[in-house]
């Protein structure tokens, strides 16, 4: 077997009589960040939530260290494009609620919540709910909630979508900073490009209907990557040969609807 | 503030006219006071015999207050069952709708006849008619959480216990205060027509249906109105007291008591 952290092995998924994954097979190192970018359909969620052991392939196999998804999720944290937020907790109960859910001890929860807290810069708003939140607040407190179990995979199905594009990028900077921290395995779906080059050290990019992996790219940018990583030519360049793949993997799917 | 004030003298001012109206009428058509007694002999009569009117009060109000309160616990119960199966929900959620579209008053007589005159057949009326909407509205809020919270519970492999009692039902309590608004008006119908039928087992101990036909049998028509007037202040109670409920359970997290709150100002 390979030494993969993650392993997908002929993956593939259908819905009736659409193809949503064929054939997918892909290895992911421990420590890696991989984002998975694709048009809409390419099934890079489902790909995401097979990983998670959240959906079932049709055929194929998924492994996590050796483990099967359902196995391996006490290893796993996984990250919704909404916040996912319990309304009727305050933040730091939002925070528990995996720790809960896990059993961990009030004690030993408490101490954490608090190092969570000051972490994601949330320190002011323990006692808060979560409508009285911004968009990227409610986010930063999502994502303490998936570090909170120590995951060594973080799961994250396009993230910061909804968030307007400061936020977005100064999320993306924070994220950064907090893999710097633990070195968590990273798969990460999104449909911003610029995003996808700056967060990762590896990008798939799918192609639709069905979803294949129509290009594989290592992202050689060092990290720590700051603001000034965006307006660099590598950047830049690497952001047209994604934006071109992805036009690539796109117009081989519009031919083939033309068929 | 200054909007509040002219509000509550708007409010102040109908009510001003609608005496006038009551004694305009009794002096237009010359009335007598058997068919409509002045706002001042309801008032006397009201005065006159407050201990019993009090009495009456209270005891429709404990009959009206424990149909819902069993109503609450019974319905919550069943919602849960409910959320169980979409097998269970489809093959018994007909028989709520059919608890619903019985007219209470055509049931009362047969609750009679099982429980027999009292206190407890009129709770029993209270809550049957009260069960559905509970049942109903807290059903909804337990099934209609959204999907990703239930996958984010998945992830920690939670119990089915614990996604019930965690997410389910805490996401399931603004509708579960839906019902019991909803109820808490109703829950005063039920009591009273069950008094009209099972009225009390001693005379002068029955609540305000049952003094209410009684006045009316006695031709007492000053007390018969201010035990009407009674019914209405009971209603209003019950009413305010489920919004104030409600707004103390969820105002910290829900908007739907930002409703309350702006029907405050």
């Amino acid at each position: 077997m390979s030494t993969a952290h993650i392993e997908c092995n002929a993956v593939t998924k259908r819905y009736g009589r659409a193809t949503i994954l064929e054939n997918i097979s892909l290895g992911i190192s421990k420590g890696e960040f991989v984002s998975l970018i694709g048009p809409s359909g390419c099934g890079k969620s489902t790909l995401l939530k097979s990983i998670s052991g959240l959906a079932s392939l049709t055929s194929g196999k998924i492994t996590i260290d050796g483990k099967s998804p359902r196995r391996a999720r006490k290893q796993m944290s996984f990250i919704f494009q909404d916040a996912t937020l319990l309304p009727w907790r305050t933040v730091e109960s939002n925070i528990a609620l995996g720790l809960e859910l896990d059993g961990v001890a009030r004690k030993e929860r408490e101490e954490k919540i608090k190092e969570l807290l000051s972490l994601v810069g949330l320190d002011h708003v323990t006692k808060s709910y979560p409508r009285e939140l911004s968009g990227g607040m409610k986010m930063r407190v999502s994502i303490a909630r998936a570090l909170a179990s120590r995951p060594e995979v973080l799961l994250m199905d396009e993230p910061f979508a909804a968030l307007d594009e400061i936020t977005r990028d100064r999320m993306n900077e924070e994220l950064l900073r907090l893999r710097e921290e633990h070195r968590w395995t990273a798969v990460f779906v999104t449909h911003s490009v610029a995003e996808a080059v700056f967060l990762s050290n590896r990008i798939i990019v799918l192609s639709a209907h069905p979803g294949r992996i129509a290009c594989d790219l290592k992202v050689p940018l060092a990290y720590p990557r700051t603001n000034e990583t965006r307006t660099s030519n590598e950047f830049e360049s690497l952001v047209s040969q994604v934006s071109h793949a992805l036009r690539e993997g796109t117009s081989v799917d519009t031919e083939k609807a033309e068929l | 503030m200054k909007q509040k004030m002219i509000q509550l003298a708007n409010g102040l001012l109908v009510f001003g006219v609608l005496i006038a109206l009551w004694y305009f009428i009794i002096w237009w058509r010359d009335m007598p006071a058997f068919m409509l007694p002045s706002p001042l002999r309801v008032l006397q009569a009201a005065n006159a015999r407050h201990s019993e009117l009090l009495a009456s009060f209270l005891i429709t109000a404990e009959e009206a207050a424990g149909g819902l309160a069993a109503s609450i616990v019974g319905g919550t119960i069943i919602a849960l069952l409910f959320a169980q199966s979409r097998w269970l929900r489809s093959t018994l959620y007909p028989y709520t709708i059919l608890l619903q579209t019985v007219p209470i008053i055509a049931v009362a007589p047969l609750i009679l006849m099982w429980v027999g005159y009292g206190s407890s057949s009129v709770l029993l009326i209270a809550f049957v008619v009260c069960l559905p909407p509970i049942i109903a509205n807290t059903t909804q809020g337990l099934v209609s959480v959204e999907e990703n919270l239930v996958q984010l519970f998945t992830m920690h492999n939670a119990s089915h216990l614990q996604v019930l009692f965690k997410l389910r039902l805490p996401h399931a309590m603004p509708s579960l205060f839906t019902g019991i608004r909803i109820s808490a008006g109703i829950s005063l119908i039920g009591a009273i027509t069950g008094e009209l039928f099972a009225g009390s087992n001693k005379v002068g101990e029955g609540g305000l249906g049952y003094s209410i036909l009684y006045a009316m049998a006695q031709v007492e028509t000053d007390y018969l109105y201010a035990l009407v007037a009674a019914c209405t202040v009971l209603g209003f109670t019950f009413f305010f007291l489920a919004m104030f409920a409600e707004w103390y359970v969820l105002h910290n997290w829900h908007e739907s008591v930002r409703t309350f709150e702006a029907a405050q100002k």
